[in-house]
């Protein structure tokens, strides 16, 4: 059915489009001015836009990993086999790869990362406390490319020379220093993450010590504590928080890229030995990616791509809880 | 018992002191080590010319050049969305909404900058089948957005309240109290923080392997594969040729020059300010 006359509106309509401009504007706005209505609409959009873009990314990545996730599916985490010629995938080597090389960082750097955040925060005096904490952030600041240059051509040889004879030669009844000795491999890319991963760490347990009480130091202190019982009772408080620090660490050592690639060899294989060379998650995308000729090729690629994303997604989003429940609690007792 | 408490002290608080002299030695190994092999290596040849085969010197002029327009893309792209996210996390910063874009904005920091790349790859290199310049300057802005937006958030908060109710108690509409009076007071702040973001894009290389590239030709096509100086120093450092090591440490310092003035402007600026 026409209607025959749609041209005029009636007045009822007119009032109704009327009325839900100003619901438009009242909704965005209190104070109903159209310029605020506009600016914060603006604002929102911006802001809507990273959330878009997070929800993006996994779109993206799932939608080109689809190949891959229907040919191997849960396959693909146990899977060793990784051949491009044949078309099989499978990302175990790269599992195990970035966890060890991860968790070797977490290892060295853990306690120096403490022991900087404590001597910052706890012993030294302001004006050495300053400087050091600017030089500890230019460690930071450093690019991925350059660490991995550096650990070419400087850690690399030092570790082939000085470092992993003795270790075969003390510890080679273990399997984790057995093998030839090439100064390339785990061992080299879990320290050059170590090295990366530590000014991450010690800013964050920097700032979760700093937001301690210092009633609580007081406290320790007219206990008769010494300085080292005192600290220990400031850790204890920001334990969960130095576990975020720690996790946000983790989350780093799992994404470097460009650092790791160069220095860990790059084969796909899982041996139990440090000296050996490895590959990582990120590392195998780095390589191969612009190589990947095929469709299930990339697909693959891709579907590692999405594996790293939701890993590092979860890791940074549980640290950032831990080191809010610290930093948040009692930086808003003390503002109040 | 008093002995041996006051000897854990006295060790404990040494290790402490160690680790911190130990990080800072690393650096000044690092820093002092690039610079010994970079200074041989720099020539005002090597500053304009671009890569030539082995054997025949070359230099990193495309890739300075590539580098800077990335970096100009990125900011052009990435400064206005990171600054109006923060201006709202700020500004409008107490709901449910903007507690979630403030989770994941710091999030997104923490994700691998290769994911950024590969992202970019799916959405612009894939349906253009080409590399270009556009799609690195834009996985650049990706991860500067999430910088950006979290430091002007944190620069706008320290923007007193009274300044903003003088402004509203004067009859100035909302929009008016942030673009003319909380901003200005902020503009520094939002300026260091920008500062910070671009030395922290300039130094990354994974997103631009399968984005921008590289090239051995100048290039200004935003639609070409476009040079940077940290993907050609990645492609010097792992060949096997020598010459080309000491070009890879050479443009190293070119590169830690760059990102080492920025933050220590930024360090001397700030101070002053507060």
């Amino acid at each position: 059915m026409q209607n025959p006359q749609p041209t005029m509106p009636t007045p009822a309509s007119a009032y109704g489009a009327r009325a839900r401009v100003w619901n438009w504007r009242r909704a965005l706005s209190p104070t109903g001015n159209t310029g605020d209505a506009v600016f914060r609409a603006v604002l929102f959009g911006c802001a809507l836009m990273v959330l878009l873009l997070v929800a993006a990314m996994i779109a993206a990545m799932a939608a080109n990993s689809r190949l891959s996730l229907r040919e191997f599916g849960f396959g693909f985490l146990t899977s060793s086999e990784w051949n491009p010629v044949t078309g099989r995938f499978g990302a175990l080597p790269f599992i195990y790869g970035t966890i060890v090389s991860s968790l070797l960082a977490l290892l060295v750097s853990v306690p120096v990362s403490l022991g900087v955040a404590v001597f910052l925060v706890e012993q030294a005096p302001r004006r050495l406390s300053r400087p050091i904490t600017f030089l500890v952030e230019l460690l930071a600041a450093i690019p991925s490319v350059v660490y991995g240059l550096w650990g070419i051509f400087v850690l690399a040889p030092v570790l082939r020379q000085y470092v992993e004879p003795p270790l075969q030669k003390w510890f080679g009844w273990l399997p984790f220093f057995q093998g030839p000795i090439t100064g390339i491999g785990l061992l080299t890319g879990g320290i050059i993450l170590a090295i990366m991963i530590t000014p991450i760490i010690s800013a964050v347990v920097r700032d979760v010590l700093a937001a301690v009480p210092v009633t609580q130091r007081e406290a320790a202190l007219a206990l008769g504590a010494t300085r080292w019982e005192t600290t220990r009772v400031v850790l204890a408080n920001g334990a969960p928080g130095i576990a975020g620090a720690i996790i946000l660490g983790l989350g780093r050592a799992i994404g470097e890229t460009m650092a790791v690639t160069m220095v860990i060899g790059n084969r796909a294989q899982i041996s139990a030995s440090l000296f050996e060379p490895s590959y990582t998650i990120a590392s195998v995308i780095a390589n191969e990616f612009t190589e990947a000729s095929e469709a299930i090729y990339l697909s693959a690629l891709v579907e590692l791509g999405l594996i790293l994303f939701l890993v590092t997604f979860i890791i940074n989003a549980a640290a950032r809880l831990l080191v809010w429940s610290v930093t948040r609690a009692t930086s808003g007792a003390a503002r109040t | 018992m008093h002995a041996r408490r006051y000897a854990t002290n006295a060790v404990m608080t040494t290790l402490t002191a160690a680790c911190a002299f130990f990080a800072v030695a690393v650096l000044v190994l690092i820093l002092g080590y690039i610079a010994y092999r970079g200074i041989g290596a720099i020539s005002f040849q090597f500053l304009i010319e671009t890569p030539k085969p082995v054997g025949e010197g070359g230099g990193i002029g495309n890739a300075i050049l590539g580098t800077l327009i990335l970096l100009a893309m990125a900011c052009v792209v990435g400064m206005p969305f990171g600054i109006a996210t923060g201006i709202y996390l700020a500004e409008y910063g107490a709901g449910r909404f903007a507690a979630l874009v403030r989770f994941l904005t710091d999030t997104l920091t923490g994700i691998p900058s290769i994911l950024i790349g590969v992202f970019v790859y799916t959405i612009i290199v894939l349906p253009m089948k080409q590399f270009s310049a556009m799609a690195g300057g834009l996985a650049l802005a990706l991860i500067m957005i999430p910088i950006v937006a979290r430091t002007t958030e944190e620069m706008i908060r320290l923007v007193p309240a009274s300044l903003r109710e003088g402004a509203l108690a004067l009859g100035a509409p909302q929009w008016r109290v942030t673009t003319g009076v909380v901003l200005p007071a902020a503009a520094s702040g939002i300026v260091t923080g920008a500062m910070l973001a671009v030395a922290r894009v300039s130094g990354e290389t994974a997103p631009l392997l399968f984005t921008a590239f590289g090239s051995r030709f100048f290039n200004v096509y935003l639609d070409q594969p476009m040079a940077s100086l940290t993907v050609q120093i990645y492609n010097y450092a792992i060949s096997p040729y020598d010459e080309w090591h000491a070009l890879a440490w050479a443009a190293t310092l070119i590169l830690m020059t760059l990102i080492l003035v920025i933050n220590i402007a930024v360090r001397f600026f700030t101070r002053r300010k507060i």
